[in-house]
């Protein structure tokens, strides 16, 4: 079972990523987008960390509800609010009263954030987005957490090749494909820090 | 309606000037007399560019008369951020919706529908009736 503490370690093995991975993720934002992936990231994440710390939420639901606000709120790009609304979903689907939730339970909640996502962002897999490594990763979940990593990993290589559909850089066309995408990327990370909290 | 409030207008961009100033232009273009609460909120809390919720919902307050708040709003995460705010349900006041429109165009014809007391459905329609002015 999986309880608050698991998922506040999630968030600070996300936020150490995207601190360890910033000067990439910007680099990879800076031909197909506006150079500002990973400090935008960063400055999010640092946010969750520091609200999860001051307010303590004592449940999954409520640990994810409040990491999601802190990156609606404070990172400035579409990933805040796109990151915000799959953390705040799955922690809405998880509900804020259960101590404890088993990893199908999680997978299901993953899979509605991620489902939210899509929605609020008018894309589907093979748009060069983040839901290239979010999609497999949850249809992985079932197998391992581990299993879910590699999977959004693989994902996020994968769009290299792909013409973006959506976000900023569809504005470049052609000229996007042979960049792998900044938020599959950023994607992945967050997937394999879910692989690191388990981990433990 | 009712209660003689005028609807507000929250003009969201990645930029503040260009926020401040389309919110400018239109309340200008709104003629003389009482114009309709009119607010911008572009770039981030820091001064730079892209979009800030506490901005936007600052704005949003700041109109709020009761008689509903039309946000336009200017490219992708300015976009977004309304949209997961207003699914967050109690951030923006009540009343508040994403009017789906061009940002200049719209919010001209939204401040100026606002400001001649039409109530929100009214001025949502004139705003994305400014997709159809063609330019040729």
């Amino acid at each position: 079972m999986l309880d608050a503490d698991f998922f506040r370690r999630w968030m600070t093995a996300a936020a150490a990523a995207v601190d360890r991975e910033a000067e990439r993720l910007t680099a990879l934002d800076s031909p197909i987008g506006d150079a500002d992936h990973g400090s935008n990231l960063q400055r999010g994440f640092a946010a969750v960390v520091a609200a999860l710390e001051k307010e303590a939420p004592a449940t999954p639901g409520a640990v994810l509800q409040l990491a999601g606000r802190q990156l609606i709120s404070t990172v400035g790009g579409a990933s805040g609010p796109l990151y915000g609304t799959l953390l705040r979903r799955t922690g809405k689907t998880l509900g804020t009263d259960a101590a404890e939730v088993g990893e199908e339970r999680l997978r299901e909640a993953l899979r509605a954030g991620v489902a939210a996502v899509a929605t609020l962002g008018g894309a589907a897999p093979g748009d060069k987005t983040m839901l290239d490594a979010l999609v497999p990763a949850v249809d992985a979940l079932g197998e391992s957490f581990a299993a879910a990593a590699d999977a959004a990993e693989r994902g996020a290589e994968a769009t290299t090749p792909l013409r973006a559909r959506k976000g900023r850089a569809s504005y470049l066309g052609e000229r996007s494909v042979g960049h792998r995408d900044p938020g599959a990327t950023s994607a992945a990370l967050l997937v394999a820090a879910l692989a690191e909290a388990a981990d433990v | 309606m009712s209660d003689g409030q005028r609807v507000g207008i929250v003009l969201v961009s990645h930029s503040a000037a260009v926020a401040s100033s389309v919110a400018e232009l239109a309340v200008g273009l709104a003629g003389g007399g009482a114009t309709a609460p009119v607010a911008p909120a572009g770039g981030t809390a820091d001064g730079g560019l892209g979009t800030s919720a506490e901005l936007l919902a600052a704005a949003a307050a700041a109109v709020d008369r009761g008689a509903g708040v039309a946000v336009l709003a200017d490219l992708g995460s300015a976009v977004l951020t309304v949209k997961a705010l207003l699914a967050e349900g109690d951030e923006l006041p009540p009343g508040t919706r994403l009017v789906d429109a061009p940002f200049v165009e719209g919010a001209v014809a939204a401040v100026v529908t606002a400001s001649a007391g039409a109530d929100l459905d009214a001025v949502e329609a004139a705003a994305r009736e400014a997709y159809t002015y063609r330019k040729e």
